[in-house]
């Protein structure tokens, strides 16, 4: 939108087919520090039309041939963004307000007072110049969430790019699939800014870590006194995301009583408050991501078939680390710029030895678990170039699985964590490079205990 | 100063019971001699220019006629007591403000500058006689281009 920044620059034109109203209202505009310029009917006025050309456009309601009504919708066609102010007689009052239905900003009646008229125009500028600062803001925060961050040069990762752009503009559920650490979120992030919802939030809930029996009161929220502890009316996740997307991340761990509220909101996009009778209405996108086999959760029983139709939609699958070599030193570049400035190491590359390994390691929590690696790495580097030494990655990765099945190995390796770390969850799961819901399923699925 | 007047009933609009300002500087043109610079009149009627429902008065933009009317400046007007030390003073920056569009000035921004627009007869006495320093050193660069 191109809106001027001062009133010097800003533009008028005036269409009318009486003389006298153009010449006093250009001349009163000029002499008011404005650039004016006028049209005698509509056939003049388009000629003069270009997008961008003029911020505000007084128009004639009654002009000869096109009148003022169908010039307004031409007009909006060329520049949706002038600002389009009716001018009329009194007789044609009825015109005028149609024509606001009809986008335009406001009319004034003939003869008009010469104090509205310059507070009406102030106005338009005041208004115009904050819509423009608004617009630079909102661009400025979607820049922090460009695709470009998702870092990925390997076949399989185009073609998630080309799956993004694709889904993006439209308002259809997705369904993000992908190893824990693959960057689940971060796509969810993407299709968020860059569809059209974007000015609006994106509210990520966390269905692993949902405790049994509160997931009603995460999802929508709960009025006061509606259980013991609920001292205050709260918002829910569905509510705050009005207008925007909600991400419901670890779909697939949800019960079976709050997979039937999810059902019914997703369908009638409406919900009570815990302890409330009040009907909420909720504009929302969905995107859920998983890691677990949702087909296999249905097929057991354990997922709502229906459900998974209706969160399945447009599935977008994130290759794991491992299919995706390429980009394992894409991604070390990429982290090693990105984070050496901000713990203020001087690490610029890595040795060869160390990228040999970097991209022979099997990498089981993804991009996060690489993350966390060259970020150790760089800590620990004393010279800029971070070598074989400086990785947390011991040497044989990849081969003591031979002969053991990989969730063998997992619960083996899980517990050698944690007991290392003293059983803190939080430290184990950042050692692991997965989240702390994953890990909380994970002790769950393999029955480790202290 | 010139004691001429002239008759301003061509200028008379019955609907509005105002008389039409740009009918005034057309008519003051023709009046003027050539080797006048600028030429205002000075009227006590109410004026009009057809879109708008009033104005104190009228000039052409970098041109060479002008006119300021007393009728909405007087206080009377308004359920007021007579004060024609205000009218006088509300006339003369008036008067400079049209002159100074004469000039090629446009409005400004300031406040208490003579070339600042009102509409109402109570806030012309905010502003001061004087032209600001901006429009100063731009009126001082119109006379000299005007002179060369």
């Amino acid at each position: 939108m191109n809106l001027k920044k001062n009133d010097q620059s800003v533009t008028i034109l005036i269409v009318d087919d009486e003389l006298s109203v153009r010449d006093s209202l250009t001349k009163w505009f000029i002499e008011d520090g404005y650039k004016a310029d006028s049209a005698a009917d509509a056939e003049e006025a388009l000629k003069k039309l270009k997008p961008g050309v003029w911020d505000i456009i007084f128009l004639d309601i009654k002009l000869p041939g096109m009148d003022g009504m169908e010039l307004q919708q031409r007009i909006k066609g060329i520049d949706p963004n002038a600002t389009i102010i009716m001018i009329t007689a009194y007789a044609t009052v009825d015109t005028a307000v149609k024509s606001l239905k009809e986008g335009a900003h406001d009319y004034v009646t003939k003869p008009v007072d010469p104090d509205y008229l310059s507070h009406l125009v102030a106005n338009v500028v005041k208004q115009r110049q904050l819509l423009s600062e608004n617009i630079q803001l909102k661009e400025r925060i979607q820049e922090l969430y460009e695709i470009d961050q998702i870092v990925g040069d390997s076949p399989a990762m185009q073609k998630v790019f080309e799956l993004i752009k694709t889904v993006a503009p439209t308002d259809t559920s997705v369904m993000i699939r992908g190893e824990s650490g693959t960057g689940k979120e971060l796509i969810a992030r993407a299709i968020h800014s860059n569809s059209p919802r974007r000015f609006f939030p994106i509210i990520t809930v966390n269905c692993g870590g949902l405790t049994e029996g509160l997931t009603e009161s995460e999802f929508f929220g709960h009025e006061k006194g509606a259980f013991t502890g609920a001292l205050y009316r709260r918002k829910g996740k569905f509510e705050m995301a009005n207008g925007g997307t909600i991400f419901l991340d670890e779909v697939g761990n949800i019960d079976m009583k709050a997979q039937t509220d999810l059902l019914r909101v997703i369908e009638t996009k409406q919900f009570t408050r815990v302890g409330g009778d009040e009907i909420i209405e909720v504009d929302f996108r969905l995107i859920c991501a998983t890691n677990r086999d949702l087909e296999l959760a249905v097929k057991e029983g354990k997922f709502r078939e229906d459900l998974y139709y209706r969160l399945n939609v447009f599935s977008i699958s994130i290759p794991p680390l491992r299919e995706r070599r390429s980009d394992v030193v894409l991604l070390c570049n990429y982290f090693l710029n990105k984070l050496a400035s901000s713990i203020n190491k001087p690490a610029t590359g890595f040795s060869p030895e160390a990228l040999e390994r970097l991209k022979a390691h099997d990498w089981r929590g993804n991009v996060r678990e690489l993350r966390n690696a060259v970020e150790r790495a760089i800590v620990v580097a004393k010279g800029p170039t971070i070598t074989l030494d400086d990785l947390p990655i011991p040497p044989s990765s990849g081969k003591a699985a031979e002969g053991r099945s990989l969730e063998a190995m997992e619960s083996v390796h899980i517990k050698s964590v944690l007991e290392q770390m003293g059983w803190n969850i939080t430290r184990s799961a950042e050692m692991l490079g997965i989240d702390r819901a994953t890990l909380y399923s994970k002790i769950k699925k393999y029955g480790l205990r202290k | 100063m010139r004691p001429e007047s002239f008759s301003l009933e061509e200028g008379f609009d019955p609907v509005r019971n105002q008389y039409n300002s740009t009918w005034i500087l057309s008519k003051l043109l023709q009046e003027a001699g050539e080797e006048e610079c600028k030429i205002l009149g000075v009227t006590s009627v109410d004026l009009f220019v057809p879109v708008l429902t009033f104005v104190f008065g009228e000039a052409q933009l970098q041109g060479k006629a002008a006119v300021v009317s007393s009728y909405r400046l007087r206080d009377e007007l308004y359920g007021l007591p007579k004060n024609p030390e205000r009218l006088k003073e509300r006339l003369e920056k008036e008067a400079i403000h049209e002159l100074g569009h004469t000039f090629g000035i446009v409005h400004c921004r300031n406040p208490e500058c003579v070339m600042h627009s009102y509409t109402y007869a109570e806030e012309v006495d905010f502003k001061s006689k004087d032209f600001c320093s901006s429009c100063s050193v731009l009126l001082d660069q119109k006379k000299r281009q005007a002179a060369s």
